[in-house]
């Protein structure tokens, strides 16, 4: 396990001043693996992952991804490793297009130059355009391209969703972090958006680490699951074993 | 929107206390004058300017509600709203026209035209950083004044010309930029407001102060103005033997020429500095500062350095402000410290403010407009500050977002 592990989370601390909201917090995640944390409102599921991504500071413990730490690295640092997410109240760049949404979300692999921008050198309209086909690629896989040159801000809900996952898609991560990515969908969505996490999943070989409240879609898609409750972790396993465990129940529906 | 009617009583207390405010605050101003009879000064009151400010006040707040009331129908007239394309067009008639009419302008008022073209690139350059990439800037005039000092000292020093300086100004301000923005750019909204309004203040002070270097407030003195590819535009050439740009020409020589000279240059700068910048719009880099304009966690979270990309903001506004500095050095041939008070950074402030930010053809009629207006209406010159003052609040209630609000090019997936 531990050797062909992709994300490993040990002793995970964060306080914030007399509060601790996460304490002793640990699991891996496999290569290929979609791992799920749930728990109860404010178990802290999202400050883990603000730990994991460098948005926040631990005060204590690990995050090592594929053999290197990253423990308290700035969060665009944490994404050049390859982990990117979303976010539990989405956060699109409203005033852009779709499309531009996914040009700037590859601002790292179009390398250019600034003088090759202004004078619009042959190479850097070819790195524009390639850029450009890439962004084509990933509205047809997500089912975008009608809106393609709309502004972000004005697509419906479930639309803006599935521009977030490909905003994060596009940037090529090694491991997917979605907050609540069901949050507000149909039922007829939320099975698209299941079909869409395993199919990312087989075809570009990337982890996923989610944080749901939709019970079937988490039991249904996910291989282990990470249950918290107040900052603690109670119960890692597959769904199965976690859907029969006292603790969780307990944890989820109270004493008796 | 509230239509009910405010009760008499009301009306009149509101009154009663304006007047009485009004009282407080005009007696020592109107009321009471000191004078100087034969050797000793005395108080003398005046009461009827006093009378006069509290009656009007008192009668304004009482008509009030009736005021009020008709206002909600009064709307004032809409601002054409302009696409992208419309206002790429509007810049080439812009440039067309003052292409040509200084050579049917009077000398004094091409010369006022210079001018405005410097703020139309001190406008435009502030634009990137403010318009751009949201970082609010109020010391810009440091660069600007780091632009003008640099030709200033290497022409005094070095013997450096105008055309030899203008690059080395240029690069000398965004260095100042890069150096400034590294601490700062940590911080946000407010606080890089009051670090960058301080560095505008030290600058002036130094220049002020150094007085070894920049002559203290009396600056430097006899810059040259820019030549014509290394011919000198004067009566007569400073060196032995060389030929001044009359002589060949084959003109006669008049004052008249250097100024249209100096205007179609400044109009070059603003060429060079609106292709600059809509390019610099369109590349990934314009991108990424619309995008931390927007929302920088979702910028940091793809993997966006933010100090990188504020950075670069900075470092290119303060580019633009040099090359201004420079030129405008060259177009005083003096400078000194007094050209570089917070009220020209806030006077630039408001240049992209009222254009409206990220705007390009707005950014340039609103430079016009404001270093026009004060021309035109010179027997206003000591209310011109109130004059400002009160555009700017007519602004904000009635278009705050600008004369001509930024519209994208927007990068369009072809179907």
């Amino acid at each position: 396990m531990s050797t062909t592990a992709l994300l490993e989370v040990s002793g995970l601390q964060m306080r914030f001043g007399g509060l601790l909201a996460v304490d002793g917090v640990e699991f891996a995640v496999a290569r290929n693996e979609i791992f799920a944390i749930i728990g109860p409102n404010g178990a802290g599921k999202t400050t883990v992952f603000n730990c994991v991504g460098g948005f926040y500071r631990p005060t204590a413990g690990s995050v090592v991804l594929d053999g290197h730490a990253i423990t308290g690295l700035p969060s665009h640092r944490v994404a050049h490793h390859g982990i990117v997410r979303t976010f539990q109240n989405i956060r699109l760049f409203k005033q852009l297009t779709v499309v531009e949404n996914l040009l700037v979300a590859q601002h790292r692999q179009v390398k250019t130059n600034l003088l090759h921008g202004l004078l619009a050198t042959p190479s850097y309209r070819r790195a524009e355009r390639e850029a450009l086909e890439r962004a084509a690629q990933w509205l047809d896989r997500m089912g975008l391209s009608d809106v393609a040159n709309r502004e972000a801000g004005t697509l419906s809900y479930g639309h803006q969703r599935r521009l977030e996952i490909a905003r994060c898609m596009i940037t090529g991560p090694r491991l997917l972090m979605l907050d609540e990515p069901a949050a507000g969908l149909n039922p007829q969505e939320k099975i698209e958006l299941q079909q869409l996490i395993d199919r990312l999943r087989h075809e570009f070989g990337i982890a996923v680490l989610l944080i749901e409240h939709d019970m079937s879609l988490v039991m249904g898609v996910s291989d282990r699951i990470l249950v918290m409750e107040h900052g603690r972790p109670i119960v890692t396993g597959k769904p199965e074993e976690v859907r029969n465990d006292p603790r969780v129940i307990k944890a989820y529906l109270g004493e008796d | 929107m509230t239509t009910h009617t405010i009760p008499m009583s009301q009306t009149l207390k509101n009154a009663v206390t304006a007047a009485v405010i009004t009282a407080i605050l005009t007696i020592p101003i109107l009321g009471l004058q000191l004078t100087l009879q034969g050797y000793t000064i005395v108080l003398e009151s005046h009461w009827r300017p006093v009378w006069i400010a509290v009656g009007a006040v008192f009668l304004f707040q009482l008509a009030q509600p009736l005021w009020r009331r008709k206002a909600v129908g009064i709307k004032l007239p809409a601002l054409p709203e302009m696409s992208s394309r419309q206002q790429r067009l509007g810049l080439w008639v812009l440039l067309a026209i003052g292409l040509v009419w200084p050579f049917f302008g009077s000398r004094g008022a091409v010369d006022v035209a210079t001018l405005a073209l410097i703020y139309v690139v001190l406008g435009l350059g502030l634009n990137i950083t403010v318009g751009f990439a949201g970082l609010l800037d109020l010391g810009y005039v440091a660069f600007y004044a780091i632009g003008a000092y640099t030709y200033a000292l290497l022409n005094q020093h070095l013997g450096l010309g105008f055309w030899q300086c203008l690059p080395i100004a240029a690069a000398f301000a965004a260095t100042a930029g890069f150096v400034l923005g590294f601490p700062v750019l940590r911080l946000r909204g407010d606080y890089l407001a009051i670090v960058t309004l301080g560095f505008g203040e030290i600058t002036r002070r130094l220049a002020n102060n150094l007085t070894d270097w920049t002559g203290g407030p009396d600056g430097i003195s006899g810059i040259p103005k820019p030549t014509v590819f290394g011919i000198e535009m004067a009566r007569s050439a400073s060196v032995e033997g060389a030929k001044t740009f009359h002589e060949l020409i084959g003109l006669e020589y008049s004052g008249e020429h250097m100024v249209i000279y100096l205007y179609l240059l400044a109009l070059l700068l603003v060429g060079f500095t609106l292709f600059v910048t809509g390019r610099l719009q369109r590349t990934p880099m314009g991108r990424a500062w619309e995008a931390l304009r927007e929302d920088e966690i979702a910028c940091r979270s793809l993997g966006l350095n933010p100090t990188r990309i504020k950075l670069s903001a900075f470092t290119l506004g303060a580019m633009f402000a040099g090359l201004a500095g420079a030129f405008f050095a060259a177009r005083q041939s003096l400078v000194n410290p007094e050209s570089f008070t917070f009220l020209e950074s806030a006077l630039i402030l408001s240049i992209v403010v009222l254009g409206g930010m990220g705007s390009r053809l707005g950014v340039a009629l609103a430079a016009i407009l404001l270093t026009l207006l004060p021309e035109f209406a010179r027997e206003f010159a000591e209310y011109r500050m109130l004059v400002f003052g009160l555009v700017m609040v007519l602004m904000m209630i009635w278009r705050p977002q600008g004369l001509l609000p930024a519209r994208r090019v927007h990068v369009e997936l072809p179907r």
